[in-house]
């Protein structure tokens, strides 16, 4: 027979803990409440100790990790915050509801911070997009998305997806939120003062979502997942969008002491933490819980129902408190009062259901894995692109990779996602960054989200270093200076050491590059256990980006911007198609090393295209990335409507100048009479500049490698994901 | 002038419309609460975009129950000008202030991008300013915006001008291809009979800045202005 600690997740290890944390056997309810809490979802018992590492100071960061949310200040009494979390498990087992939660939740932790919400960015990741299964994942995260964050009225930005077999039964959804506030609006998720009231703000709780971050999301899926469908909650955005403007109201009239949303592990959690950051403790009346069902205590401190919100107030403003959330039409009652010392108390008609140290709650085990290099990459490294056989039909080479599922446009995605309103998105998705400007500032911010994990796979140090250079290097081609980033890191089972070396590897690489780049680390989120029938995905860390635009008239787009200009590019190409898509895509190889990645010669050219696009010289900007500079042209190209007329001069085979993925480059549009300067600027930084042609007509050409027209390639790129979709492709 | 932005739980585009008849236009505006029994000290009122009530029933049909809507009613009897954008269309449609009623869009998706609209009327209080004619680029950004009438009231919309707005092609063609969402006629925007209230599915206040892409929505905002000041 299982004991019930195992059932619920726990070790026996970690029961015993328990046992002598509170010098006695926990109950059923408290059992409940240490399952959830020391779950490797609320816990990050074994993350902890490896992110450790990671850089999260800035003159300019206020909050850094450990709270609902990162912040930075911006300057001119404003400060933005953000924040990135994965969906990952609920989304796999029904897409729409577990997609649509999870903008709920990371929505609720930007407000929870006194910010309001201007954008979502959603990095998706889908398996082989030839199965039906796929299609219907994507189209289920993307209504799911679409459902959720357009009536809340939040835009929804940017974000990326890739399809990848790795991730057939284990999609990885990750979601991320930008708001902005008044600094002096900054509340964080703490309780204090004896006596204060805890108003349990929203929704009332139900049996949905029990269990969901110990069951969920710290477990691999077999084939008893879709059984786990009633471990996913189900979404109200209507409710949310009247807890973002109540919220925000009492915060606006200084009525609350503490906020903090109910997520993962619902009243256990939000109550624990709160007080454990607190220094308190808190007595909780569960009978005065609004319910849906009848329901056991036990799962009224476990349900993870959505759309609820624990403030903390005064007495005296307690009355003032009820109006605005009335106004709202929201519930609101006051379910319990912090206390000194640090119990978490838990009554249930005046029976003592619970009764823990807070900080035994909040603080859970801490573990050292184990780590060992995984046998695989040896032989995937081990392939030498040379030795391949390459096409020589380099226009077929582009248009494939351009109406592949990974390069392809993404239209059919966006335009179901409400992108413009709140009036801040100036650069819409589709360019390297979306840009939001800051009403009654001249100032925007770039956002990007990028996470290559085919790099990664190869070389889960390199991989992660370029994920964060290259979502700076997104940053930078829209005009901003990057300033802080969030990450979402997407992993199989910590346990398994071979899994748990990747882990190491990617955040010492995360570490090693943000440092270096200057970019503090203020939020982020670990998904474990992102496995199924013993299989992991690819090691996928998603880097969110948030740089500053001084004045939005250095804001710059991929499209090259009229015809007679110059077409350069800074940086230079070299024999890298390891990890490639072009490698992926046409010789179905997923092998060799990826690009390599020096940091200073990153930052130079980084700085020398910010520079450029301060002076003025720079008009469009477009990073090089995945496809080569052959598809980053065709981009510049597709998105102005404009052809572009190139001669290469370069000792490279055509294969490599056109698709290898070297790092560290930019494609970028010149005026003929701002070459000069262009060149000074590039020689004192000591970055490679070089003239490839200029804008004008309406083909591409390279050389005699390249020639299409720009309609066609447009076409091709815009219908793919559609005709996928919508097409019927049988599996 | 001053306007009046109705808000209704859940409505979304309110504090956009503020801002752009506040700071783009410079024009005094308030914010309507939807319970607000009195709208009378108003010279238009807009009934913004967004998810009022969640549309977990049919769009618009809980807010149209909302006291506030009593109010407009009479509001738009003495000839007030009201006009309605998305679901502020949605709302007037199911309150019975405009003709007709809105499907899901045809492919079932929400679609949010920018779309070519033809001016049909240039002589009502919200197109003063435009050319019969006149191609507008506008963002859409709704679920349902499948325009249906039956054909009697199709046929007197027509007859009566009160096709305001319908979807057409960067050459102002009028076609299959150009209509984003199945809306019948490629019908984006409605009058009353009395051209006092308006409905219109594309989104102006996302189109009255520069910045943004697009001032063409500007054309309905002066144009309400004209009318406004021609009358004073």
């Amino acid at each position: 027979m299982t004991e019930l600690y195992e059932e619920l997740g726990l070790t026996v290890d970690e029961y015993r803990d328990i046992i002598r944390l509170l010098g006695r056997k926990p109950n059923e309810v408290e059992l409940g409440m240490y399952s959830l809490m020391w779950s490797e979802h609320c816990s990050y018992k074994s993350s902890k100790m490896v992110l450790s590492q990671l850089p999260t100071r800035a003159s300019y960061v206020l909050q850094g990790p450990g709270e609902n949310a990162g912040i930075i200040d911006i300057g001119g009494g404003l400060a933005v915050a953000f924040k990135m979390e994965s969906h990952n498990h609920p989304s796999a087992v029904e897409p729409y509801q577990g997609a649509a939660t999870g903008i709920g939740g990371i929505v609720r932790d930007i407000f929870t911070m006194g910010a309001r919400p201007i954008a979502c960015l959603d990095p998706l990741r889908f398996g082989d997009p030839g199965k039906a299964r796929t299609r219907y994942l994507l189209g289920g995260v993307v209504s799911g998305i679409a459902g959720y964050g357009n009536c809340l009225g939040i835009p929804t930005v940017g974000g990326d997806i890739y399809f990848d077999p790795c991730y057939d039964e284990n999609p990885l959804v990750n979601v991320m939120c930008i708001g902005l506030m008044p600094k002096e609006n900054l509340i964080r998720g703490l309780a204090k003062g004896k006596g204060n009231a805890v108003v349990l703000i929203g929704n009332r709780t139900g049996r949905d979502g029990i269990g969901g971050a110990s069951i969920l999301a710290s477990q691999e899926f077999d084939e008893s997942s879709q059984e786990k469908r009633p471990s996913v909650q189900v979404g109200d955005p209507f409710t949310e969008k009247l807890l973002i403007e109540a919220c925000l109201e009492l915060l606006d009239g200084e009525l609350l002491v503490g906020l903090q949303d109910l997520g993962a592990a619902g009243i256990s959690c939000a109550c624990s933490e709160t007080a454990a950051r607190g220094n308190v403790g808190m007595r909780v009346y569960l009978e005065r819980v609004p319910l849906r069902e009848e329901m056991e205590p036990f799962e009224i401190v476990i349900s993870e129902s959505q759309e609820r919100m624990l403030a903390i107030a005064e007495p005296d403003k307690l009355e003032q408190v009820m109006e605005v959330c009335g106004k709202w039409g929201l519930n609101a009652v006051v379910i319990g009062e912090v206390t000194d010392g640090d119990h978490m108390e838990m009554l249930w008609n005046g029976e003592k259901v619970a009764d823990v140290p807070a900080s035994t709650l909040a603080d859970g085990p801490v573990y050292d894995r184990m780590a060992e290099k995984p046998s695989y990459m040896e032989e995937v490294q081990s392939l030498d692109p040379e030795s391949l056989q390459h096409p020589e039909d380099y226009n077929r080479v582009l248009l494939d990779l351009a109406g592949g599922p990974n390069l392809c446009g993404k239209r059919w995605v966006y335009e179901q996602y409400d992108h413009m309103v709140q009036l801040n998105t100036v650069v819409y998705p589709g360019s390297d960054a979306a840009v939001l400007r800051v009403k009654g500032t001249s100032k925007g911010l770039a956002v990007s989200c990028d996470g290559n994990s085919r790099y990664v796979y190869l070389d889960p140090y390199v991989g992660t270093q370029i994920t964060v250079a290259e979502s700076a290097r997104n940053v930078v081609a829209a005009g901003g200076v990057p300033m802080a980033l969030t990450n979402c890191l997407n992993f199989g089972n910590p346990e398994r050491p071979d899994i748990f070396w990747q882990f190491r590897e990617a955040v010492r690489g995360l570490a090693d590059s943000a440092r270096f780049l200057e970019l503090p680390v203020v939020s982020g989120n670990v998904s474990f256990y992102n496995e199924s029938f013993g299989e992991a995905i690819y090691p996928t860390p998603v880097i969110g980006m948030v740089g500053l635009i001084g004045n939005l008239i250095h804001r710059r787009t991929i499209a090259f911007p009229r015809e007679g200009m110059l077409v350069c590019m800074l940086g230079e190409t070299r024999r890298e198609l390891g990890g490639s898509e072009y490698l992926s895509m046409i010789h179905n190889l997923v092998a060799g090393q990826p690009p390599a990645l020096e940091l200073r010669r990153e930052k130079k050219t980084q700085a020398t295209c910010i520079e450029g696009i301060r002076l003025g010289l720079i008009r469009s900007a477009h990073d090089c990335s995945e496809g080569g500079v052959a598809l980053t042209l065709l981009e510049c190209c597709c998105a102005a409507g404009l052809g572009a007329n190139l001669m290469v001069e370069d000792e490279l085979e055509p294969i490599y100048w056109l698709f290898s993925e070297s790092q560290s480059r930019f494609i970028i549009a010149l005026e003929e009479r701002d070459l000069v300067a262009m060149k000074e600027l590039a020689v004192k930084r000591e970055v490679p500049l070089s003239v490839l042609g200029c804008v004008e007509g309406s083909r591409l050409s390279i050389n005699d490698w390249i020639d299409l027209e720009v309609e066609d390639m447009a076409r091709t790129r815009d219908e793919a994901l559609q005709d996928l979709m919508e097409g019927g492709v049988q599996d | 002038m001053r306007f009046g932005v109705v808000v209704f739980p859940g409505s979304n585009c309110e504090a956009d419309c503020y801002h752009v008849i506040d700071e783009v236009l410079g024009e005094g505006v308030d914010y309507v609460w939807h319970r607000e029994k009195d709208v009378s000290s108003y010279d238009c009122l807009i009934l913004p975009g967004g998810f009022s009530y969640g549309d977990y029933l049919r769009c618009g049909a809980i807010s149209r129950f909302s006291p506030v809507m009593e109010a407009i009613t009479r509001f738009a009897g003495e000839g007030g000008l009201v006009i309605g954008i998305c679901n502020g269309f949605q709302i007037l449609l199911e309150a019975g202030l405009l003709s007709g009623a809105m499907l899901r869009n045809t492919r079932l998706n929400f679609i949010c991008r920018f779309v070519d609209l033809r001016v049909e009327n240039a002589g009502t209080p919200w197109t003063y300013k435009a050319r019969e004619g006149q191609v507008l680029s506008m963002p859409i950004a709704h679920n349902e915006g499948n325009y249906m009438v039956d054909a009697d009231t199709h046929e007197l919309l027509a007859n009566e001008g009160r096709i305001i707005l319908r979807y057409c092609d960067r050459m102002g063609e009028i076609s299959e291809k150009s209509n984003p969402n199945g809306a019948m006629d490629n019908i984006a925007g409605i009058c009353n009979r009395d051209f006092n209230v308006f409905g219109l599915m594309p989104h102006p206040e996302r189109a009255s800045e520069d910045i943004l892409g697009s001032v063409d929505g500007m054309v309905i905002w002066e144009s309400i202005m004209a009318h406004y000041r021609g009358k004073g």
